[in-house]
């Protein structure tokens, strides 16, 4: 029993750095969305364990941790949803899902030009 | 320093249900603009704004008279278990000015996002409005939430509220920007929850009050608060996590930018006080503190280095806006550091807050100033300023008298929050932190000289007015400006006030 927890609690944060590694690499947007969603599962699975590992009073697990992680399942969700929103407007408008236009290096630079 | 048995055992106040009240109120708004649809508009903001207003005041007042921090436990269970609502001096203080720039916005922003009778009804004014209120909403809850995990979903409110309203033009380079801004928000957002549930994992809960006397400086607390301050400091754009911020400011309409600029990125700055200065009160110490406050340096000498070259009014402020949140970081080495009964941390405290209220009024001053000249002229290039000053006198003062804050000139809220940091920095010893005012004086008075120059400048060529302004929106404008000159003249109450219901500033010995 212990070793699947703490099997779980080092996946947790694996998660976490796997998505760090691709939100702060990856220069395109769907994929950088898609690594928030690894750091985001990487959390709520550290937060399980943290649920088993404080489990008292006869429970399974510390209710609190898996009411917060519903919640934060779905606040993650609802950025999700509205990133790939705007991701999809941006294509309609654009006909590319990317954030660079002529200066891949500095994009945030080229609205400033005009 | 623990804070005192009496804040630990706080019960519901008689007053707790104002901070229901402040946060409920822009929801009902939000729900019944949903509902009813855009012909209400006017009605349901016309009483809602005026409302919000009055609780804001009442908490304030209250706070004032009472002496003490106003508290409210949701469906009345207590933490651990329930989730408090606390409002000290400081989240009184952060009320009223949050409401008091809603509202400033929302009288300004009534002719552009207006629904005239009889006219097919629009998807931009609902949407603009629902933003409005949704910030107003969020910005209470995070002002008042005493739950670390009930923070992260304020926060998570605020992004969401905020992004749409930087594309509502729907243009290509507005949706970049938002989306830019989504993407530095995602990442600010999870790992500030990663550090919550690292805190739970340690000590078991996620009250502030709780935490204070819960927290050590071991290496968990220390890699939460790194996590959580790292993630709260891309959704405040401190540098180096700025570069969402100039489009995204910059590219919202400009009621839009002022509420961006003056407010949204002050909720995560706050929270980032909150978790040092009141959940982790032992934590700080010189280095950290020192971290901090380099980068707010580096935000201040870049930002206004940026604004001075830029060819655009908007991304000038939005440049601006970096630099003056470099200030804002001031705080955690001149109030956090210093030896026993020294009353100079109290300088660099208040310091600190009156710089985060004078920019809010300055700045949303500032860009409804910028959007009014943009909506007369059609174009925003500074270089083709000339004339401005004759065609809209008050709107070229509104701009200058916000530019005084930016500057630290006195008469002006700004002035007051730069001589007591600069104090504060001097008597502290911490000289370094004074030289990088000084040039960041330097550097604002240039940039806000160098459009009120070319606005004062005669021009050869004449003067086309694309469109005429309402006077009404012009003084909208003065009255925030004016607001921050206001505070000049309230300059050693703060400090008491800003005490109310707070533990004692923790104090740290420099090594």
């Amino acid at each position: 029993m212990m070793n699947a927890i703490t099997l779980f609690g080092l996946c947790g944060p694996a998660l976490v750095g796997l998505g760090l590694f691709g939100l702060i690499t990856n220069p395109q947007p769907v994929r950088k969305i898609l690594a928030f969603n690894i750091l985001g599962s990487g959390t709520f699975l550290l937060f399980g364990v943290i649920a088993r590992r404080g489990a008292a009073a006869g429970l399974d697990g510390d209710p609190v941790p898996q009411a917060l992680v519903i919640t934060g399942i779905v606040v993650a969700f609802a950025a999700t949803a509205m990133a790939i929103a705007l991701l999809l407007r941006l294509f309609e408008e654009t006909g590319r899902a990317s954030l660079n236009s002529s200066n891949p290096n500095n994009a945030s630079e080229t609205t400033d030009a005009s | 320093m623990m804070p005192s048995a009496a804040l630990l055992t706080d019960a519901t106040t008689a007053e707790g249900f104002l901070l229901v009240l402040a946060i409920v109120l822009p929801v009902i708004g939000i729900l019944l603009l949903f509902a009813l649809g855009g012909r209400y508009i006017e009605r349901i903001v016309l009483f809602l704004i005026p409302a919000g207003l009055g609780v804001a005041a009442a908490v304030f007042t209250a706070v004032w008279r009472g002496g003490q921090a106003l508290v409210y436990f949701v469906g009345g269970w207590e933490p651990p278990l329930g989730i408090a609502l606390r409002a000290d001096g400081l989240s009184a203080a952060m009320m009223v000015t949050v409401a008091i720039v809603i509202g400033g916005t929302a009288l300004f922003a009534r002719q552009e996002f207006g629904q005239p009778r009889g006219r097919p009804e629009a998807r931009a004014p609902l949407v603009f409005w629902i933003l409005l209120l949704a910030i107003w909403a969020a910005l209470n809850i995070i002002v008042v939430g005493d739950d670390l995990f009930n923070l992260y979903v304020a926060l998570e409110l605020l992004t969401f509220a905020a992004v749409p309203l930087v594309c509502l033009k729907g243009y290509e380079d507005t949706i970049k920007a938002a989306l830019r801004y989504m993407l530095f928000a995602l990442f600010g957002s999870m790992l500030y929850l990663f550090g919550t549930v690292l805190i739970y994992g340690a000590y078991g809960t996620l009250d502030i009050v709780l935490l204070a006397g819960r927290v050590h400086a071991e290496p968990v607390a220390w890699i939460a608060a790194g996590l959580m301050t790292m993630g709260l400091l891309a959704k405040t754009a401190l540098f180096p996590f700025h570069l969402w911020l100039p489009p995204a400011h910059a590219g919202a309409p400009a009621p839009g930018s002022a509420v961006l600029s003056a407010l949204v990125v002050k909720g995560s700055f706050f929270l980032i006080v909150r978790l040092w200065f009141d959940a982790m009160p032992g934590l700080m110490n010189f280095a950290a503190a020192q971290v901090l406050a380099t980068l707010g340096a580096g935000a201040i000498l870049f930002g206004s280095v940026l604004a001075l070259r830029q060819q655009r009014l908007k991304l000038l402020i939005a440049y601006s806006t970096i630099a003056q949140i470099g200030y804002l970081f001031f705080i955690f080495p001149l109030a956090a550091i210093a030896t026993a009964g020294d009353p100079w941390s109290g300088f660099g405290w208040t310091g600190g807050w009156m710089q985060l209220f004078s920019h809010a009024f300055a700045k949303a001053a500032m860009f409804m100033a910028a959007g009014l000249i943009a909506e007369t002229l059609g174009h925003d290039r500074i270089a083709e300023f000339g004339g401005v000053a004759r065609a809209l006198p008050i709107t070229t003062f509104t701009f200058g008298i916000a530019g005084l804050s930016l500057m630290g000139v006195p008469p002006s809220g700004g002035f007051v929050a730069k001589w007591l940091l600069l104090q504060a920095s001097v008597m502290e010893g911490q000289w370094w932190w004074a030289a990088v005012m000084l040039v960041g004086g330097l550097l604002a008075g240039g940039y806000i000289f160098m459009v009120l120059g070319k606005a004062l400048s005669s021009t050869d060529v004449p003067f086309e007015a694309r469109d005429s302004v309402a006077r009404g929106r012009e003084f909208v404008a003065l009255a925030l400006a004016l607001c921050a000159v206001l505070l000049s003249l309230v300059p050693l109450r703060p400090s008491e006030f800003l005490q109310i219901g707070r533990p004692a500033v923790p104090v740290v010995a420099p090594p």
